[in-house]
């Protein structure tokens, strides 16, 4: 999982200063290293072989085999044949494609934009004036979810979610219950929040930091309830965190191939999110036109999400107080 | 300026060097003109085959290596472990080979032969080894045998031996339950009568019939393809590939039986790692019944090496024939019926020392290495004069050897055969999830058309 900050976009603008970045800059600004021309394009030079050598590339490479019908083994592995947008039509009508789409949004809708989301707004909210041991405890425990490699998280899930000797089971006293398989998607979900709540916490930590003490006094001495203060002061004030935080978990969790470790996309296909499927049907099946086929249409359902959010977030700037 | 000039050669420096250094790794001549061979196999020391994969360190290396030095050609070989899923292990080896790398020598079940051969990984001895028919050990290799390594007419390797499935059943618990400890059922009602008799037992899943797509091939192997022969028809004949016949339909009605009738664990079908607990739960005395291959004998109930050892196993476990529907109704009108498999070992089309690989492949399936291999736990290898030796000494293989084998009937050697495997695993899984067996045989009919271009190539 990505350890960025987020961008400057999530960081409210206090009052103009914020926008000005936005404005044309004067010319003698524009050459403010003093490199000249020449020289600042040997400098981005080889970031952008880079890129185009790891991301565009493979990007475009993608796009074109998913016009073949490229397989892992067999005669298509040593002679593929253009299928032209064969595989993208199989692929919008192929029921499998449609039920994975609809797990990989109740995957992100689920464990991202509620749980994660809520929950680390919750617990952000809920410490924001604590100090201390207990503070520091709760960040700990939370934080530890999120930096332990998966492999080892999926063991540990593996072992508390046990049929027969799962912890789980042994605490709530519900013997033989197979969470993986009579609640497959709820255990992913639950265990997709569980791991990553961590990065909306400290998000929304930081961002309520921001929120003038002085604005919270008013409103209580106004007798704002405490919903009241959390809509009308504390909302618009952290608006561009919130949305900024929520496209960065959807595209995380859209992609993530984590519950794999947790369940193979089983039982059946029940657990198949979008990058499981893509993995079996490439690597299982050795579909692999196909399954770039669908990596690509995942790339679009991608950027659709980052769109919405955009607007969303461009909007706030433009609705945003001069 | 100064110092971001410097730093700048300074970085570009360490890049070139790191280029430099990734380039002479990649080298397989190692220094002083050693060449360097591997060995891939699913096999892991401690863990699964793990004979196999002790056979290979510490007797094939060691004595390849001493053999070779003594010719004056320096040769350094390793193994590379796997202790995975078949499927797994085979997607594996199929990235290496298509990025042009991969081990010099590895070991496919005979089933992939034909998707590797076609997709160019794997090439016909006669191509990669001119010389191979002067090996003497052809010879010792039935011809049958010798089909496993086979694919469109042409060998790609040397066959390593065969199996057979069989039920196995727990003598501790039979007894528990009134039945019979030399128990041999002559009709799936028997197998379901004894499951009837053995479910009184408190905490025992009296069947374990492998379902679902979780265990792979394990289903259709242990499970679909020796029911349908159970019902007289096989997976392909004449180039037409079964779809939803009365056969089928039958056979899937058996897991109906079995796991709508509260014989079988139907959640153990969809675990992960369900097969690996299926071992554990009947080296623990909770499965009264299991269909396997004779795998199960030698590496999971195995007291000594084995994943899930029995300490009493040659007392505990029982083995019995897999009955026909009906008696009379089985393939070729047999009572009985089984089937059977195998590994092969092949050269990797794009090594650079196919001489030598040939060489290695030879030493390893020769009479006094292929010995070595079986002496602490005996198998059925390819080699007659081996199999004379060491399967004497256990009944269980002798059984394999003397009663299934003569049986049993081999899955088709066609490149599309994993696949179908594929929509027969969903079709258990199905049935097992509550769907009619014509439902489930249906739905497997039209998939089956899919894969095999159209309803000419299915008979139903």
């Amino acid at each position: 999982m990505p350890t960025t900050s987020p961008p400057d976009a999530g960081l409210a603008p206090r009052g103009a200063g914020g926008q000005a970045g936005a404005a044309p800059r004067p010319a003698r600004d524009r050459d403010a290293a003093g490199l000249g021309r020449p020289r600042a394009a040997a400098f981005v030079t080889p970031a952008l072989l880079l890129i185009a050598a790891f991301l565009v590339f493979p990007a475009l490479w993608t796009i074109y085999l998913g016009l073949t019908d490229y397989r892992l083994t067999g005669l298509a592995a040593a002679d593929p044949q253009m299928v032209g947008l064969d595989n993208f039509t199989d692929a919008l009508k192929d029921d499998s494609f449609s039920h994975s789409l609809g797990l990989t949004l109740q995957f992100v809708v689920g464990s991202a934009v509620i749980g994660q989301a809520g929950l680390g707004f919750l617990i952000a909210w809920v410490m924001r004036n604590r100090r201390g041991a207990l503070r520091r405890l709760v960040e700990a425990l939370v934080l530890t979810a999120w930096i332990l490699p998966s492999s080892v998280i999926a063991f540990l899930w593996i072992a508390l979610l046990d049929r027969d000797d799962g912890t789980l089971n042994a605490a709530l006293h519900t013997p033989g219950t197979a969470w993986l398989l009579e609640h497959p998607m709820l255990s992913i979900i639950v265990f997709n929040i569980w791991r990553g709540t961590a990065f909306s916490m400290m998000l929304y930590a930081a961002a309520l930091g921001n929120v003038p003490p002085s604005h919270l006094e008013t409103a209580r001495l106004a007798g704002a309830s405490g919903w009241q203060q959390l809509r009308d002061v504390v909302f618009p004030r952290i608006r561009g965190h919130i949305l900024t935080n929520l496209l960065l978990i959807s595209l995380w969790t859209f992609n993530d191939f984590t519950p794999f470790l947790l369940t193979s996309g089983g039982p059946e296909d029940k657990t198949e999110v979008m990058p499981v499927f893509i993995y079996k049907l490439a690597l299982s099946n050795g579909e692999l036109g196909f399954g770039a086929a669908i990596s690509v249409l995942m790339l679009l359902i991608n950027l659709v999400i980052a769109v919405v959010y955009m607007t969303l977030l461009r909007r706030r700037k433009e609705d945003a107080p001069a | 300026m100064g110092v971001l000039t410097r730093r700048a050669w300074a970085v570009t420096g360490v890049l070139a060097l790191s280029f430099g250094v990734a380039a002479c790794g990649s080298d397989s001549e190692g220094s002083g003109g050693t060449i360097e061979l591997k060995i891939a196999a699913n096999a892991i020391s401690g863990g699964k085959n793990a004979e196999e994969a002790d056979w290979i360190e510490n007797w094939v290396i060691p004595h390849f290596e001493e053999a070779e030095a003594d010719r004056g050609v320096d040769v350094k070989v390793t193994f590379e472990p796997s202790g995975v899923d078949d499927e797994q292990f085979k997607s594996r080896l199929a990235l290496d080979l298509q990025s042009g790398s991969g081990p010099d020598i590895m070991s496919l079940d005979g089933i992939w032969l034909g998707e590797f051969a076609e997709a160019g990984y794997i090439k016909p001895l006669s191509e990669t080894s001119p010389d191979f028919e002067s090996w003497d050990g052809w010879d010792q290799i039935p011809e049958a045998v010798q089909q496993l390594a086979a694919f469109d007419g042409d060998l790609y390797g040397i066959p390593w031996g065969t199996d057979g499935r069989v039920l196995f059943y727990n003598k501790n618990l039979f007894e528990q339950a009134g039945l019979p400890t030399d128990w041999q059922p002559t009709s799936w009602q028997d197998i379901l009568d004894a499951g009837e008799a053995l479910g009184s037992l408190d905490g025992v899943t009296p069947i374990q019939l492998n379902a679902g797509t979780a265990m792979g091939e394990a289903t259709t192997m242990q499970g679909i393809l020796p029911l349908l022969a159970g019902t007289g028809e096989e997976i392909s004949s004449d180039g037409s590939w079964t779809g939803a016949s009365d056969g089928m339909e039958q056979a899937l009605g058996l897991y109906e039986d079995i796991y709508g009738g509260g014989l079988g664990d139907p959640q153990l079908q969809q675990e992960t790692q369900g097969r690996d607990k299926s071992f554990q739960e009947f080296a623990e005395n909770k499965i009264g019944i299991l269909a396997e291959g004779d795998y199960f004998w030698r590496s999971v109930v195995n007291p000594d090496n084995g994943v899930a050892p029995m300490e009493d196993r040659d007392e505990a476990v029982g083995y019995a024939l897999i009955p026909a529907a009906q008696p009379g109704q089985g393939v070729n009108g047999q009572d009985f019926v089984s089937m059977s498999g195998g590994s092969v070992r092949t050269l990797n089309a794009a090594s650079d020392h196919l001489d030598l690989a040939w060489d290695l492949l030879t030493f390893m399936n020769s009479a006094e290495a292929v010995t070595a291999s079986v002496a602490d736990t005996p198998k059925i290898t390819a080699r007659t004069d081996v199999n004379e030796q060491v399967l004497a000494d256990d009944p269980m293989l002798t059984f394999i050897n003397e009663q299934v084998l003569p049986i049993t009937i081999f899955r088709p050697a066609d490149s599309l055969y994993p696949q179908v495997s594929t929509l027969l695993q969903e079709a258990t899984a199905a049935v097992v999830d509550g769907d009619s067996p014509s439902q489930a045989a249906e739905d497997y009919q039209d998939g089956l058309e899919e894969v095999v271009g159209g309803a000419d190539h299915v008979t139903s």
